[in-house]
């Protein structure tokens, strides 16, 4: 499934990919596998892995773009309570399909990350959860789990270490929201996914109120490889303050969508046009999302941005998850507002009022306007019912529905408008939608 | 301590203790801060984000009900952000709530309404469809309407957190989020409907209150709930002279917001049909309807005759008996034995005693006088719990009953104080009683075994081994474990220990010796059951004790009384109750008054009470109303004024709530009776019984000022007590009443008889 | 009620996970799924019971996960995505598609109980779009046409 690697990618994660059995102990194991797991516990102590990690500039992979180094360095050294590292396979923001592979086809860089934060932390168990609907991977997990056990990578006494460490897999069922960080732990204690009130933080208390280390699958396989070449190596793989590759997910209108690892920093021209082979019929193209549904459109001017978090966010966007979603001239934005709110309506756990209720008028509001029942007043009504969301929800949930509707009808009011009162949609034919 | 934090709100300087969260910081100041999720003493939710303020060097708002007060934080409330971001939740939450406000229950004390007309937001710019679902009815007494619901979760919380009964829930997601009842689409619970009075909006609501009436037509009056001993304040509103509901949303009085199913339905038995509205005199063998000129003639008739007859000392048997009732004010009950000892001139008085208070101010009273060891004596306060004591106390123990089913307010207090405040439990206990889940230590034990737990307590080695063992309930317990059990609370420095009637009598007296010997200070409350128990003990209606306990052998004692009412008061002590019915059976008796008690429910000779004149005064045609001559219509608690004393002994206020046609205080028939025996019977007016109790009756002096506001004192019969002989057994029997019934009362609530955990709701299983 | 041994398995290695036993109600909840079709009220007393919880509590989670269901679905259950990524490149003509071809709308099921159909939010299979599950296993870059003969094949494979 990964797609036909691009001569353009700097494989570092996903450079086992390719080969058999790549998920295998074996292939990992004959190609630098579990390699930076003896470097860490027998020539690093954690002061100095934290070091390197904060010398790689590895910045949390599942949105927020975090240090990671920092925040395991949060976790208190002394505490009474056991501490817990969990994985955040919940990969459910839509545009992203990236930590599908890196556990389909290379979960033991996973699980060695996982084990290498254990060390830092002082922790001994430890859970990836993901999301339900990849129930395949919990097969692939699990067996990769066993043949680890096996060969005492995990257990008691790793490596004749002294060091022990526990990992299971944990099944979600269908819900977005247990990707943020709060709900993903009331989730993994067996109940609904509300989010938590914070302070405090999981790295203080999360998991059973213990010291918690939360982080996306691709940030835990990033680790290996920083411990095994160092920080700096890693570090200048990207750009400054943005450390080493990603996983870029295209999607959309273009011909070659998948899965590049890219430096940090590439530009979007050069992931679209030249890693992607540019846009479905040579179309124009018209927007793109950069960092998955949550995060604001750009226009095709931003097409020279390099895409790392920084300068995204300089763009007026956020590097996200790094799925970026390629829309062309055809596409109908009004219709893509639609579906994105649709999403989060559906998504939001309803807790708190702004986006119980918000996502779930602008859902309404929009499909009314999208089929033509649009009036002048509801373009502002639209944006000014999003601004009253925007933080001011329990949780980012909220504004990750708030964000990406304002742009919508910020940079794009001329479809809006265009959609009033009584109009089809202009970009549907007899109900069909044109170049697709 | 710590020093306070200062920090700035909205231009004023404030301070508070670490720890307080802004909300309530803000709200002390007397600063706005509006909120529907936060709710004092429940869990935090942030949820609904009305409480959103600008804190300096924060980059978004914050929710002050979640925000702990920092030095130095600088605050605004009510900024254009401020006020905006609060306009545009109120336009969310109404944006799917119907406004449907002129036929909602809670027009007119919807927090809802009330926000949107204090922030705006009151016009739509929505223009789809709100979301429909039917209303559902949960239970008898609650009714949810979803569309109004906005989410707060204050209803789960407080059936949750504060009742520990875990029957509300919240399923689905997102805009179809819901509150849900615990079987599917009914409550299984303990009907007590906090949650409908804690909802901020008119999605709970009452069953018996569901529209019947608008706010602004409703005069409110705060009375005393009439049923348990816990005595919790209610508010009635009543309409035309007719009682619509109950609730306490003032959270004043001793329960602040508290009541229980009695306490909020319970009122319900005042609108019987069988409810007794003409006196009856029995005629060739059947009571038929009379005058009450008629009925009082007929008794007096009869009373003076036998009155004649004794002074002539023509009579062998006894001439009067006399029960009192458990649920008349203090008033009517000081006015009661009043009349017995000096117009009937017998001791021959007593009522259904359901706990021994007469023993426990007796030990109290002898650890006063002497102190264990040479610790200086303590004051009466060092001894008495109030209510409200037991959510604060560091320790509690709990020997013996339910209090969740008989003590609501009490078992609420308690759950509070482990909630809130590390309220250490300890728990003895034949039954896993719901209690049982918020010990920090349970010691379970045989049926009937409370006795015997109390001599472990003291030491004994014996009670110690038929402790030992396996319980019923299959718990081992052991050695080990009881030592830990009882060191523990041996260490306890402010304990309050709470008893019934399993222990009476000589081990109330043990009990007080023994929690006097614990470090600190321990304090007692005796549960007793009904309304008034603790005031009918008070005011003497007890054949060897004259008001406050004063012996009737006690010559000073009888002396003072005598001289304040101007007569002479038998020496001699009188018949308990079962005495008294006893002789009657047997012809030894000539008359028996019964007041607001029906001591013939499982007594098996009642046909043979015959030859016996009885009169009795009552609600409803009980057992005993049945084999009385003349029958007297009487009025109940809602329908009067004067005081009672709960079970802790806090004195409070009654006010009257309506009238039933045809009936008559009991204060008023004793003064009409007195004075067709051609007695006098000053005083008559409630108010200046009141004023003669505060004079006579020992720990009644209290200051009014608080009682007349609504609120409670604590007595404390303890002032030159004289202690009453405690060979005088008493017959201490608890009524056994459940969350769902109340003697009398309860066969005759329709609301009480609707609910059908009246009938499934299982005794707790053994322990 | 009586699980199954594998079932019984399952649950017995999950306990072993978790410090806290309310921990494996989310697996255990879906791993019964699987074996049952949708969650019964059998299931859910049984489950509750095991886990020292309310039925409520355990309904309040089940209703929050949308994958975890309390009405049977089709043997075999159609999950289309027309999120965002499947969108752009057809997936809600797919789920128009399916719904022709199956005779039936979102959330129903055929009358022979082989099929059911559902509009999914994003599956994560964006950049392999437009994609479907069957249960759960992926269907890539599917069209109309190959959507078409997927149904066949199940149908045809059924039969036998
Ligand atoms: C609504 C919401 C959904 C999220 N979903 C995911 C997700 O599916 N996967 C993920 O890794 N992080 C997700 N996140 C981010 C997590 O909360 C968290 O920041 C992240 O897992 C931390 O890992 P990192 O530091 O390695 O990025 C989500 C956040 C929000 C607010
Ligand atoms: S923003 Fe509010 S309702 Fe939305 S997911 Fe977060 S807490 Fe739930
Ligand atoms: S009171 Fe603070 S969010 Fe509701």
């Amino acid at each position: 499934m990964p797609s036909q690697p691009s001569e353009h990618e700097v494989r570092v994660l996903s450079r086992r990919f390719g080969l058999p059995n790549s998920a295998s102990i074996d292939t990992y194991l004959a190609n630098d596998g579990y390699r930076a797991l003896e470097k860490a516990l027998k020539e690093m102590t954690p002061d100095s892995i934290l070091e390197e990690l904060k010398v790689s500039n590895l910045r949390g992979r599942g949105g927020a773009g975090f240090p990671t180094g920092m925040k395991w360095s949060f976790v208190p050294r002394q505490s009474p309570k056991p501490k817990y590292i969990v994985c955040n396979a919940d990969e459910s923001e839509p545009g992203t399909c990236k930590d599908r592979l890196l556990m389909e086809y290379d979960p033991h860089q996973l699980i060695e990350g996982i084990l290498i934060a254990g060390i830092v932390v002082g922790s001994h168990q430890g859970y990836i959860y993901v999301r339900g609907e990849y129930r395949y991977l919990i097969d692939i997990l699990d067996r990769a789990l066993e043949e680890a056990y096996a060969r005492g990578y995990l257990g008691k006494n790793i490596l004749g270490s002294g060091f022990d460490f526990d990992l299971y897999t944990h099944t979600g069922a269908g819900a977005y929201e247990c990707g943020e960080e709060s709900a993903l732990l009331e989730s993994l204690e067996g109940k609904r996914g509300i989010p938590r009130i914070r302070p405090p933080f999981p790295a203080v208390a999360g998991l059973y109120a213990s010291p918690t280390v939360l982080n996306n699958v691709e940030t835990f396989s990033s680790v290996p490889p920083i411990i095994v070449n160092g920080g700096k190596w890693y570090a200048e793989l990207g750009t400054p303050r943005n450390g080493g590759t990603r996983l870029f997910v295209l999607s959309g209108h273009v011909k070659r969508p998948g899965v590049y690892e890219l430096p940090m920093g590439t530009p979007l021209r050069k992931l679209i046009y030249d890693v992607g082979g540019g846009i479905i019929g040579d179309k124009k193209l018209k927007a793109v999302i950069p960092g998955g549904s949550s995060t604001p459109v750009l226009t095709a001017d931003a097409i020279d941005t390099p895409l790392d978090f920084d300068s995204v966010a300089k763009a007026g966007s956020m590097l996200g998850s790094g799925a970026v979603i390629v829309m062309h001239e055809d596409t109908c934005i009004v219709r893509a507002a639609l579906r994105i709110m649709q999403f989060y309506a559906h998504e939001s756990c309803g807790w708190c009022i702004p986006c119980r209720e918000g996502t779930n008028w602008l859902k309404k509001t929009l499909t009314r306007f999208h089929s033509g029942g649009g009036r002048e007043e509801d373009i502002g009504l639209i944006e000014d019912l999003a601004k009253n969301m925007l933080g001011r929800t329990f949780c980012p949930l909220g504004d990750a529905a708030a964000m990406p509707t304002i742009a919508f009808v910020q940079k794009f009011r001329n479809e809006f408008e265009m959609h009033l009162a009584g109009q089809p949609c202009p970009f549907e034919k007899h109900g069909q939608l044109v170049g697709a | 301590m710590a020093d306070n934090f200062k920090f700035n709100v909205d231009g004023r300087e404030l301070q508070a203790k670490p720890g307080t969260l802004l909300i309530d910081a803000c709200r002390a100041a007397g600063i706005e801060v509006p909120a529907f999720c936060y709710y004092p003493g429940l869990s935090l939710q942030a949820a609904c984000r009305m409480c959103l303020v600008e804190i300096e060097k924060t980059p978004k708002l914050q929710t002050a009900c979640t925000t702990p007060v920092a030095e130095g934080m600088i605050v605004r409330t009510s900024t254009p952000i401020v006020v905006d971001a609060r306009r545009a939740m109120l336009e969310l939450l109404l944006a799917n709530h119907p406004l449907d406000c002129p036929v909602c229950d809670k027009g007119g004390e919807c927090e809802l309404q009330d926000m949107v007309f204090r922030y705006g937001a009151a016009e739509s710019r929505f223009r789809e469809e709100k979301r429909h679902v039917d209303e559902q009815q949960w239970s008898p007494v609650v009714y949810y309407d979803a569309p109004r619901c906005i989410l707060c979760y204050r209803c789960v919380r407080v059936c949750g957190e504060g009742m520990d009964v875990w029957a509300l829930g919240v399923v689905n997601r997102g805009a179809r989020s819901e509150i849900a009842p615990n079987h599917g689409d009914h409550l299984d619970c303990e009907e007590c409907g906090m949650c409908i009075d804690i909802c901020p909006v008119g999605a709970l609501t009452s069953g018996a209150y569901r529209y019947r009436a608008r706010p602004w037509e409703i005069k409110y009056v705060s009375t005393i709930c009439t049923h348990c001993g816990d005595g919790c304040k209610t508010t009635l509103s009543v309409r035309n002279g007719k009682i619509l509901r109950g609730n306490n949303r003032d959270h004043s009085g001793i329960n602040g917001e508290f009541l229980c199913i009695k306490g909020r339905y319970g009122y319900d038995f005042i609108e019987n049909p069988n409810r007794i509205r003409t006196p009856l005199i029995r005629k060739d063998g059947k009571l038929v309807e009379a005058s009450w000129e008629q009925a009082i003639q007929t008794i007096a008739a009869k009373w003076k005759e036998i009155l004649h007859r004794r002074e002539t000392g023509t009579q062998e048997a006894q001439a009067f008996g006399v029960i009192g009732s458990n649920h008349t004010t203090n008033e009517e009950n000081y006015i009661l034995q009043k009349f017995a000892r000096t117009v009937l001139k017998t001791n021959n008085i007593d009522h259904h005693r359901t706990v021994d208070y007469a023993a426990l101010i007796r030990a109290i009273a002898n650890a006063i006088a002497k102190p264990v060891g040479d610790s200086a004596a303590r004051p009466a306060s060092d001894f008495l719990a109030r209510s409200k004591d037991l959510s604060i106390a560091s320790a509690v123990l709990v020997i013996g009953g339910n209090p969740t089913d008989q003590h609501p307010l009490l078992a609420w207090n308690i759950r509070e104080g482990c909630r809130l405040n590390g309220t250490r439990l300890y728990v003895i206990n034949s039954r896993r009683i719901p209690l049982a889940r918020k010990t920090f230590r349970f010691l379970p034990i045989a049926e009937g075994g409370e006795q015997n737990a109390l001599e472990f307590l003291r030491g004994e080695r014996d009670a110690e081994k038929r402790l030992q063992g396996a319980t019923p309930g299959g718990r081992e317990v052991t050695a080990e474990f009881l030592n830990d059990f009882r060191d523990k609370l041996g260490q306890e420095k402010d304990l309050i220990v709470l008893f019934e009637a399993a222990l009476s009598g000589e081990c109330v007296a043990q009990l007080v010796e023994w929690g006097s010997r614990l470090p600190g200070r321990t304090r007692f409350i005796a549960q007793g059951d009904y309304s008034n128990s603790r005031g009918a003990a008070d005011m003497g209606l007890l054949p060897n004790a004259l008001p406050g306990y004063a012996s009737v052998e006690d010559n000073d004692a009888r002396l003072r009384f005598e001289n304040a009412w101007s007569t002479t008061v038998p020496a001699e002590p009188g018949m308990p109750l079962h005495d008294m019915l006893a002789a009657a059976a047997q012809g030894k008796l000539e008359s028996l008054y019964v007041i607001g008690a029906n001591p013939l429910k499982g007594w098996d000779t009642a046909a043979s009470l015959g030859g016996c004149f009885v009169v009795v005064q009552d609600l409803f045609l009980t057992e005993t109303a049945l084999v009385a001559d003349v029958v007297l219509p009487a009025a109940s608690a809602y329908e009067k004024s004067g005081t009672v004393t709960n079970t802790c002994g806090e004195l409070q206020k009654l006010s009257k709530g309506m009238e039933v046609m045809g009936t008559r205080a009991d204060l008023d028939i004793f003064s009409r009776l007195a004075g067709a025996l051609g007695v006098t019977q000053a005083p008559l007016k409630s108010e200046e019984v009141l004023e003669e109790i505060r004079k006579l009756v020992s720990g009644y002096g209290v200051p009014l000022v608080n009682i007349v506001a609504g609120g409670a004192e604590l007595v404390a019969p303890l002032d030159g007590f004289q202690p009453v002989s405690a060979t005088h057994t008493a017959n201490v029997k608890s009524s056994r009443d459940t969350l769902f019934t109340s003697g009398t009362l309860g066969r005759y609530s329709s609301s009480l008889q609707a609910v059908p955990e009246r009938t499934t709701r299982t005794e707790p299983d053994p322990a | 009620m009586q699980f199954s041994t594998q079932l019984e398995e399952k649950f017995h290695r999950l306990a072993q996970h978790y410090p806290v036993k309310r921990s494996a109600l989310v697996p255990m909840l879906l791993f019964a799924q699987d074996e049952y079709g949708f969650l019964s009220k059998e299931i859910i007393a049984e489950i509750s019971r095991r886990m020292d919880l309310t039925v409520l509590d355990v309904e309040g989670t089940i209703s929050y996960y949308s994958m975890l269901r309390t009405k049977p679905a089709g043997r075999f259950h159609l999950q289309i995505c027309t999120n965002i990524s499947c969108m752009l490149r057809g997936g809600d003509k797919l789920f128009d598609h399916a719904k022709t071809k199956l005779g039936i709308g979102n959330g129903e099921v055929t009358p022979d109980g082989l099929f059911s159909l559902e509009e999914v939010e994003c599956i994560g299979a964006c950049a392999w779009a437009p994609a479907i599950q069957v249960n759960y296993d992926f269907h890539h870059e599917l069209t109309p046409e190959r959507l078409d003969q997927l149904i066949d094949e199940i149908q045809r494979v059924s039969r036998v």
